[in-house]
């Protein structure tokens, strides 16, 4: 891990922020109102129907989007402008064209001007545990929508960041390597004090990775409830799909994210 | 060449993926569906070539043997459209002279096309970086780009004399506009995520530019090249007509003046040669520089982007 001493407090914070993005024809109120504090080490997962602006959530906390109004701030500090304490997995892979897989993941090592030899040994590592061993040197139209995914995974985790932040990171994997992937991502998160904050539109995985399910409406984005994950910080994925609380908690999410679609 | 391809394809294969390194270790994913396609090899990009060029060769040869009948039969006096022997005669007779007059075009052309790319790529960088230069000299541009160039040619021999310069200045005048043109597009064609991602990564405006900008703008600016550099050699040409003691373009006026048909098509055929030999090297540079681009559009044809 880098040098990240032992939080204290917040390791996210927002308070207030309402995003509101005016182009020429119209005004779309993105997010209204949005308060939430995340502690550090906490899995916090996003759920809520397409367009209510989880994307620009994430955007916000990386100091890429500028909030119209309310305070951001991330490890205690307020955020103005980019952040890069962060690792951020987009909704698209965003991938370099010209660059093979392990290119494309050590492009973090090249632009912080990591040590190298260090940088390509984790490379390495990131690679062989997201499967794609073989296909280093694959340009990422080579690729399967899935293993540019995974790329983009193994470049946002290549810094050992503390705050990780991620879009939609497994929503072109098949259903078994998404398990797969979901449990290589909790280990990781267990074995590091890394913070992660996850959009996602599945409620199994949201309930499995998270130690707190943030539920928003529909547009304008607000926060409707969060659910606490009363599960253990270990989690086996056949167990806990078969635990009764994760029914319990998948089926409340189920029916508010239902009656926030209604909404819209 | 084959055992390299085997080389690449056996190493591909080698080293299974052998499951997370944790506590709870998951096993290593189905590594994927075999290998992925071969990247085209030098020799098969060659054959590629060799096939899109026996089209136009056969299309060539057949306005080759026309051209021959037609003079060689006088259907056109010789005066004005000499037989294929003739101007072969001339070419080869005057060799020394030709080759002279050809190297002085060539380097103006060359030298006018390398400036033009050079003030056109800094051009690009400064309105496709800065709003306020994008506003500033984006309208100038523009406005250059209309003024007819070949009208200021005299004004430039008035200038700088009957030396190299003015035909120099001609050449980068023409090539400089698709440079720009296509430098700003590219570089304005990066994915807005890129550029966050770059924030992310904390990197300054350089290394963004090194990195990310500049590779992805490659593809465009290759294609403004290839524009460019056919364009420079109009220029240099243009420049000799209007006044010069040496080059092609001066011979040609020569040739014409002394009704010397021969010559006139000798002359004309080196011109061309000089484009073609530079377009070509300039497709080379860019499947040196961008094969993955190349690879992306395997098997389309070479000469079309
Ligand atoms: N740069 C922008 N300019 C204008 N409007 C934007 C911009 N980015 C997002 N929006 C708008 O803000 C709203 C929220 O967008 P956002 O991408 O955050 O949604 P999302 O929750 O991530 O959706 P999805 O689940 O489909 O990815 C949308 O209505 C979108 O049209
Ligand atoms: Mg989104």
């Amino acid at each position: 891990m880098t040098a990240a001493p032992a939080d204290t407090g917040t390791a996210i914070g927002m308070s207030g922020v309402t995003v509101r993005f005016t182009s020429r024809r119209s005004q779309t109120t993105a997010l209204d109102d949005v308060s939430l504090d995340i502690e550090p080490g906490e899995f916090v997962t996003i759920v809520g129907p397409s367009g209510c602006g989880k994307s620009t959530l994430l955007k916000i906390i990386a100091g890429l989007v500028t909030p119209t109004s309310g305070a951001v701030s991330l490890r205690r500090r307020p955020v103005r402008g980019p952040q890069k304490e962060i690792g951020f997995v987009f909704q698209k892979a965003a991938l370099l064209e010209w660059r093979g897989a392990r290119a494309n993941i050590l492009l973090q090592a090249e632009m912080r001007g990591m040590d190298r030899a260090l940088a390509a040994r984790r490379a390495d590592e990131l690679i062989e545990m997201t499967g794609l061993t073989g296909f280093e040197k694959a340009l990422p139209h080579e690729l399967s929508g899935g293993m540019q995914q995974r790329v983009a995974l193994c470049r946002a985790l290549l810094h050992s960041p503390p705050v990780l932040l991620m879009d939609e990171p497994f929503g072109a994997l098949d259903a078994l390597t998404r398990e797969q992937m979901n449990a290589e991502l909790h280990r990781i998160w267990r074995e590091t004090d890394t913070t992660v904050v996850l959009v996602t539109h599945s409620i199994a995985e949201a309930v499995f990775l998270g130690t707190r399910v943030v539920v928003m409406s529909a547009r304008p984005g607000r926060i409707i409830r969060t659910f606490p994950v009363e599960l253990p910080a270990h989690r086996d994925y056949a167990q806990v799909m078969s635990d009764s609380r994760f029914d319990r908690l998948a089926t409340d999410l189920r029916g508010l994210l239902g009656s926030a679609a209604a909404n819209h | 060449m084959t055992e390299n391809a085997l080389d690449t394809a056996g190493r591909r294969a080698g080293s299974p993926a052998t499951g997370g390194v944790g506590p709870s270790p998951v096993a290593g994913l189905p590594p994927g569906s075999g290998g992925r396609p071969p990247r085209p090899t030098l020799g098969r990009r060659a054959a590629t070539f060799a096939d899109s060029l026996w089209r136009p060769a056969l299309v060539l040869a057949a306005f080759v043997a026309a051209w021959w009948f037609v003079a060689a039969r006088e259907y056109v006096p010789n005066y004005l459209v000499p037989t294929p022997g003739q101007v072969w005669e001339t070419m080869t007779g005057q060799w020394s002279e030709l080759a002279r007059h050809t190297v002085v075009t060539l380097y103006e052309t060359v030298f006018g096309f390398v400036l033009a790319a050079a003030l056109g790529l800094a051009t690009a960088v400064a309105i496709a970086y800065s709003r306020t230069l994008d506003k500033a000299l984006y309208p100038i541009v523009l406005f250059a780009q209309v003024i007819p160039k070949i009208a200021i040619a005299p004004l430039l021999v008035v200038w700088f004399g009957l030396g190299l310069t003015p035909k120099i200045i001609l050449a980068v005048l023409i090539a400089f506009f698709p440079v720009v043109i296509s430098g700003v597009a590219g570089l304005r064609s990066t994915d807005p995520e890129l550029l966050d991602l770059a924030a992310t990564m904390g990197a300054g405006p350089w290394r963004t530019f090194r990195k990310i900008r500049f590779p992805n703008a490659l593809p465009h600016l290759m294609a403004g090249l290839k524009v460019a550099v056919t364009l420079a050699v109009v220029g240099a040409v243009v420049g000799e007509f209007v006044g010069a003691s040496e080059g092609l373009g001066y011979v040609l006026l020569l040739a014409n003046g002394n009704l010397d048909a021969p010559l006139l098509f000798a002359d004309l055929i080196l011109m061309s040669a000089i484009g073609i030999v530079l377009f070509v090297l300039v497709e080379i540079a860019e499947a040196l520089l961008i094969p993955w681009h190349a690879s992306r559009r395997a098997g389309v044809s070479l000469t079309t982007s």
